[in-house]
């Protein structure tokens, strides 16, 4: 199967470089007024939990990163494919700089899941398979970054880092479904899932808006962490020499 | 509500507070880290172009390009 050209030509390192440049400022902004719209809501605007009183704000970070820790994965593992397949530098470039912000989402899921289940629960930690598996999801991450870091060769870092992304896919429907298929403290899906969502509409304005603010969040700093890569991998090209030059610093 | 109801959560105060701090600092890490990068590497490469077009210069033997010997760019 073969892409077309246009597709080519906007994944040139240059064009990458150049486009994106354009768009880092626009996610920014989306970003932060998202963040400060979804905040609000989830403070002041959302009433407290009948059931968790004010704890389940929390909800607001956790489910959010949650979402992004699978998202990113799904990202990564998609780039990491079109890279192996159709050799497109840019791809590769893409699957690399997703992994660390996909494992700090998946930190924070953890992370933020733990300091609510504290006192909801009364624990910290569970083996239970949601949790498990979220740790698992981590170890993904981090088995990518350790991987591609020993591989000498970016090509090669590019391939072996795509095979283990492409495999460790298989853990997402484990993720989400976890809470179906096996017996958990966790809470199931309250909107991710085919019915009506069952969570009142205060509550879901705050969780939808920082969603998006965290894909901004993923767009803006995904794209500046490849353009930088994009910089020390093109190094002896004539156009990195130019912007390395004219770069105000 | 008042400012200190509001700081104390319902009591969940430590849990709130922790869970939104932390991952107030993991994302501005996540999202300063390539900016600090970025400017690391374009140092680091302006060194590496001085650095070539010296040996070239020297390569080339003196005299033979008197237009360009000294490079006035900034640092």
């Amino acid at each position: 199967m073969k892409l077309p050209a246009i597709v080519h030509k906007f994944s040139s390192p240059k064009n990458f470089y150049t486009m994106s440049g354009k768009l880092i400022p626009w996610f920014t902004w989306g970003f932060g007024l998202t963040l400060i719209v979804g905040l609000y809501y989830g403070f002041f605007v959302a009433p407290p939990d009948y059931q968790q009183g004010e704890s389940y704000r929390i909800m607001f970070v956790h489910v959010p990163a949650a979402w992004m820790s699978m998202f990113i994965y799904m990202v990564m593992a998609t780039s990491g494919a079109i890279g192996l397949i159709w050799r497109i530098k840019t791809a590769d470039l893409m699957a690399s700089a997703s992994a660390p912000i996909g494992a700090a989402f998946t930190f924070l899921a953890l992370v933020t899941g733990s300091l609510w289940g504290k006192p909801m629960w009364g624990t910290y930690w569970v083996w239970d398979a949601r949790l498990t598996s979220e740790l698992i999801l981590l170890f993904l991450y981090l088995g990518f970054i350790a991987l591609q870091a020993s591989i000498e060769d970016p090509r090669n870092a590019a391939r072996a880092g795509a095979v283990l992304a492409i495999v460790g896919v298989v853990n997402i429907p484990i993720i989400h479904y976890s809470v179906e298929w096996w017996s958990t403290l966790h809470q199931g899906a309250t909107v991710t899932k085919f019915d009506k969502p069952s969570i009142h509409i205060t509550m879901l304005i705050p969780l939808l808006t920082m969603a998006v603010s965290f894909k901004l969040y993923y767009a803006a700093s995904v794209l500046m962490r490849a353009r930088a890569e994009i910089l020390r991998r093109e190094q002896n090209s004539r156009w990195v020499k130019e912007v390395v030059e004219n770069d105000s610093i | 509500m008042t400012a200190s109801e509001f700081f104390h959560m319902g009591g969940y105060a430590v849990y709130v507070w922790s869970s939104y701090g932390i991952s107030f600092v993991v994302l501005l890490w996540i999202f300063l880290s390539p900016i600090f990068g970025r400017k690391q590497i374009i140092r680091e490469l302006r060194m590496k172009y001085r650095q070539q077009e010296r040996q070239q210069e020297a390569a080339s033997g003196t005299g033979e390009s008197p237009g360009k010997n000294h490079d006035t760019g900034r640092a």
